[in-house]
């Protein structure tokens, strides 16, 4: 058994699953508060990366050093993308609060389609390559070709970003009026809790993990185009799915098992089916437990 | 329009707060390109301009619009069994015989007063009105978010290219054919979904949309993979050898004929036992299921006649792109059929047609515009979506109402 | 209130009926001119294929006009995008045609090209690509009125494969495709050279999903099978990802790839990563007087260097009009048989196409990427 060989399967999976995390985390976070699948997350993402990729280059022609410049565009990647997530929500999701909630799905495609072509018309179909942030360490070259310096940096980023959020979810006052939004909107609104302020909040921290996430995964490939949200957004949204929509555990377990899957399926068997063996994963998954893994089965009252 | 002039500074304010905050907003993206490839970066400060000029007009013309809605929403929800003027123009016997002989005209006269291209796009939009109307049964009805429901237009496209291709048969004989293989898969599809609600309903389907291009993608032995089909057969009328203008306008009245046999059809089904179960199936699914509503059979009844009518426009499509491989059948194509029957008014046939009417003749109308089409139509959906989020022809449940007399 | 919806329902009714109205009558063409047709990726991700070709005929449209154009009448052009996608390419070709084009120098994607012969070979039209480089297309004999100005995908595969085993001697090769029409044909046919020569093993076959997240399985999956080289199809996205990752993970593999990612960009993208990366792509015509002035017209016109199968573009505006001028009219036959007997100075070389549609004169070479930029070798 080529344990190395699974060692790096298991580390790329680890990889992939985290950059799927910190975009599902966002999409289970805005879930779980106002029940809609924000379609426009992917873009929010692939913005994030955009804004970093400007403010770096702008920043690397003026000569900055190097490490400054990596912590100015990932600070303006995140701070933009929350105030996109901002934005979005109040256009086009704020005044479709109670209608059907399938209107409020078409308008989050709607603006994701916006959004792509805005930045496509305003930068470039092309791809661009996107500087490494992260340099590679001297001290882990030996490792390297396990893992990468970059990859770490994913992971430990990962990590720090869900203590965060769990510490911000379980012991702060606003994680708490989220919680009590979440379970009950009209209770919440009763008991004092501003609904909009909540609201908002929620869709900037979940702008700001999916930009993080963002500047990651184009340091680490190298090049951005203005269509890697749509299919990133998709994949995260099924891995959030499989967690169980609306738990934030879940969505970190199931971008997991998401990577997982695709990297073993792909280095065992064959990359030509990964998608077609991680739906069908997923599609087994929820027929034994049709609220996703850590789903919270609702009851249902008549 | 007096609401909105009494605070005429306050408004100011708040218009100019959103300009700025929108200048800030897409100061990176609009203002700076950068192109690493080139190694150029470009000033465009002319943007910020701009941003800032239609912000403020934008914004302020979105409140009121806004303001707009919440009234008229405040009349129709103290009487909801109210009819848009349009409906009740329609229902007006007087305007809605004429009306109809008119349209008539000019759906017949159409291919011959118009040139090939504009009756091709005209072909494709019927195409998405079947597929909005089988769409609508599953969504629109029985309430069921079916996000890959291109599964079964690719079904019903690719069982006529390879069943022409292995065996040769013609486009007739594989209508049915498609139509039933269709329904199959969607009792297929239907059976593992039973038991799942709402998005976990709708990543499953997206689910098999995808799983259903891939395995086509893929498996290049059976359907000949990312090179597709090529070289199907044009619709034919008894082997009678036709110019490509004459075969375009004979596919034009099939679909015309496809598409009224489609209405007839799915307006039958809607008004029968099994269209009301759907309806139930919609408003309380525990509810129905303690009526006496058999959960299963109404879910796998609805996922298979939605599939049929997919079936059927797949065949149609092949027959007239003559050339099929699985990259047209992507999520982005469930998505558009979804937005065509969200955006016509879910459940009510007259809306799924304007809204495939609209959302397919759009964007090649919108060709002048060509760089910023998908833009305009992005936000066109967030628009249609906001200030009308019932759609473009509400559906008006048949109420009774009692004459006191 | 009523009042003023019911008028702005009208309005926007009117409104819409006029835009109607107004691109049906856009179809109305004049006479007098021949129309040359350009299709192809104008928007979209492949975008920066097609558009280079529709400078090409831009500028060769241009020259010729001013000197009187062909058969003394002026060319028009009718450009008309695609997005590389076969039912818009369907759509597309139905405009041209009805707009009453003369002959079509597109499209880019072979996939889109196919689509759209059916509706040219109907209405006897003839259609010349710079690009679409699958081998059915010609070989298959289903359309007699495609040509196209570069080699087919089994030519390029040969040549890279021959390369491979001949001249760097290996053994151990995995084949890597990205799913598409094109990258997927091109594999297959590396695939069969490989394991026809019976010098060299096919360690790996697999396709990569573009736009993943990720290829850090598939490099995984390559550097266990110890191959030496990767002979990848695919365009220059998915080939730059790839080997920016090899190098990441220490991989010292070999990189040959097809035309799709023989593209300055693919360079400028990979950055260091690019360096010695081999890629097949049109004979070099550097030299050639023609591609000078061509390439000079360009730069002079447009402010850049061109980009992908401009000169095969810009040769393929060149012979149909040649033929068209040969030919004495616009008619099919004569036009069909002015390209298969005339030769035509072009800045690929002088050609004229075969029985077929292949261009005779038109051929691949194999080139490194040294120091930046793509040299020929050998």
């Amino acid at each position: 058994m080529d344990w190395e060989y699974f060692l790096e399967l298991l580390l790329g999976g680890l990889t992939r699953g985290s950059i799927y995390a910190l975009i599902a985390l966002g999409y289970t976070m805005v879930y779980g508060i106002i029940e809609l699948i924000n379609f426009a997350h992917g873009e929010i993402y692939m913005i994030g990366a955009f804004t970093a990729l400007i403010v770096a280059s702008v920043l690397n022609y003026a000569g900055m050093n190097h490490v400054a410049v990596a912590i100015l565009a990932m600070v303006a990647a995140i701070i933009y993308s929350c105030a996109y997530g901002f934005a979005i929500e109040k256009i086009a999701y704020k005044p479709l609060r109670n209608a059907p909630r399938l209107s409020a799905l078409i308008s989050a495609i709607g603006m994701s389609l916006f959004l792509q072509n805005y930045v496509l018309l305003a930068q470039t179909p092309d791809f661009l390559p996107f500087p490494s942030l992260i340099p590679d360490f001297d001290f882990w070259e030996p490792y390297a070709h396990i893992i990468s310096s970059q990859e770490i940096a994913i992971l430990a980023t990962t990590v720090s970003v869900m203590i965060l959020l769990t510490v911000m979810i379980k012991f702060t006052i606003i994680g708490k009026a989220m919680r009590a939004t979440a379970q009950d909107r009209i209770m919440a609104a009763l008991v004092g809790v501003d609904i909009n302020r909540v609201i908002s909040v929620t869709f900037v921290v979940g702008s700001a993990t999916a930009a993080i996430g963002g500047v990651l995964i184009a340091s680490h490939v190298g090049q951005i185009n203005f269509y890697i949200g749509f299919i990133a957004g998709i994949k995260a949204f099924v891995a959030a799915v499989l967690g169980g929509i609306g738990s934030i555990p879940g969505a970190v377990l199931g971008s997991l098992v998401l990577g997982w899957t695709e990297s073993f399926f792909t280095g065992y068997i064959s990359s030509d089916y990964e998608d077609v063996f991680a739906f069908l994963f997923l599609v087994l998954i929820l027929i034994f437990r049709p609220s996703g893994i850590l789903g919270r089965s609702e009851t249902q009252k008549v | 329009m007096s609401g909105i002039f009494m605070n005429v500074r306050g408004e100011l304010k708040k218009s100019f707060q959103i300009s700025a905050w929108f200048m800030f907003l897409t100061f990176p993206i609009l203002v700076i390109r950068v192109n690493t490839v080139e190694n150029v970066i470009e000033w465009r400060w002319y943007n910020m301009a701009i941003v800032g000029v239609s912000t403020f007009l934008g914004s302020a013309l979105w409140r009121y619009l806004l303001s707009v809605k919440e009234k008229s929403q405040r009349i129709n929800a103290a009487s909801p069994g109210n009819m848009t003027s349009f409906q009740k123009a329609f229902s007006d016997k007087r305007f809605f015989y004429p009306a109809l002989f008119i349209l008539i005209g000019f759906v017949i006269s159409f291919p011959f007063l118009f040139s090939m291209y504009q009756a091709n796009i005209m072909i494709t939009a019927l195409i998405y009105v079947m597929l909005g109307l089988g769409l609508n049964i599953v969504v629109g009805l029985a309430g069921l978010l079916d996000l890959g429901y291109v599964a079964f237009y690719a079904v019903g496209a690719y069982s006529y290219g390879l069943l022409n291709f292995h065996f040769g048969l013609g486009f007739w004989t594989t209508l049915p054919i498609a139509a039933i293989l269709a329904a199959l898969a969607g009792i297929l599809l239907g059976y593992p979904v039973l038991r799942l609600r709402g998005d976990y309903l709708a990543i499953v389907t997206l689910g098999f949309g995808e799983i259903i291009r891939l395995v086509l993608e893929n498996w290049g032995e059976f359907s000949h993979g990312p090179s597709g089909i090529a070289n199907i057969p044009r619709p034919s009328l008894l082997g009678i050898d036709m110019t490509l203008t004459q075969n375009t306008i004979f596919t034009y009245f099939v679909m015309i004929g496809l598409v009224l046999f489609t209405i007839f059809v799915v307006n039958r089904l809607q008004n029968s036992r099994i269209g009301r179960a759907w309806i139930a199936l919609r408003e309380d699914e525990i509810a129905c299921q303690a009526m006496g509503i058999d959960r299963t059979r109404t879910k796998l009844t609805a996922f298979a006649l939605g599939a049929t009518w997919a079936g059927m426009g797949g065949v149609v499509f092949a027959a007239k792109t003559t050339f099929i491989n699985p990259a047209s059948f992507t999520i982005w194509e469930s998505v558009i059929i979804l937005c065509i029957v969200v955006l016509g008014g879910m459940g009510s046939i007259l809306g799924v047609i304007s809204g495939a009417l609209v959302l397919t003749l759009l964007p090649e109308y919108l060709r002048a515009f060509s760089e910023y089409r998908m833009l305009i139509f992005g936000i066109m959906l967030v628009s249609m979506m906001v200030f009308r989020p019932e759609g473009i022809i509400r559906n008006v449940r048949r109420t009774y109402t009692f004459s006191k007399e | 209130m009523k009042q003023s919806k019911k008028w702005i329902k009208g309005m926007v009714l009117a409104f819409m009926a006029a835009i109607f109205m107004f691109s049906g009558s856009m179809s109305w063409a004049e006479d007098g001119t021949i129309k040359l047709g350009v299709a192809g990726a104008h928007s979209g991700d492949l975008a920066s294929y097609g558009i280079p070709s529709v400078n090409a005929a831009k500028l060769v449209v241009k020259e010729i006009n001013a000197n009187g154009g062909v058969l003394g009448k002026q060319v028009e052009l009718l450009v008309e995008d695609d997005a590389c996608k076969p039912e818009i390419a369907t759509n597309t070709a139905t405009k041209l045609v009805s707009q009453g084009v003369n002959v079509v120098m597109g499209h880019i994607c072979s996939g889109a090209t196919k689509a759209a012969l059916g509706i040219y070979k109907d209405s006897n039209i003839i259609c010349m690509s710079p690009s679409a480089t699958n081998p059915a297309l010609t070989q298959s004999g289903d359309y007699p009125n495609f040509y196209r100005t570069i080699a087919s995908d089994d030519a390029q595969a040969k040549l890279d494969v021959d390369f491979a085993l001949n001249v760097l001697k290996l053994n151990k090769i995995a084949v890597i495709h990205d799913k598409g029409d094109y990258g997927k044909g091109f594999a297959e046919f590396a695939k069969k050279f490989l394991e026809e020569s019976g010098k060299a093993e096919v360690v790996l076959y697999e396709g990569i999903t573009p736009g993943a997240v990720d290829y850090s399985a598939v490099v995984q999956k390559i550097k266990r099978s110890d191959a030496q080289a990767v002979i990848f199809g695919g365009y220059h996205p998915e080939a730059s990802k790839i080997v920016t990752q090899m190098r990441k993970k220490r991989m010292d593999t070999i990189f040959i790839s097809d035309d799709g990612v023989k593209d300055d960009t693919f360079i400028k993208v990979a950055g260091e990563y690019a360096q010695g990366v081999y890629a097949s792509g049109p004979k070099d015509s550097s030299k050639n007087p023609l591609n000078i002035k061509a390439v000079n017209a360009h730069k002079e016109e447009f402010k850049s260097d061109p980009g992908a199968f401009y000169e095969n573009a810009y040769s393929a505006v060149l012979a149909i009009l040649n033929a068209i001028e040969k030919a004495g009219s616009t008619d099919y036959a004569a036009v069909s048989k002015a390209l298969k007997t005339e030769w035509v100075e072009t800045p690929i070389g002088k050609i004229k196409f075969d029985e077929r549609g292949d261009a005779i004169g038109a051929g691949f070479s194999v080139y490194q990427v040294k120091d930046g930029k793509y040299a020929e070798v050998k």
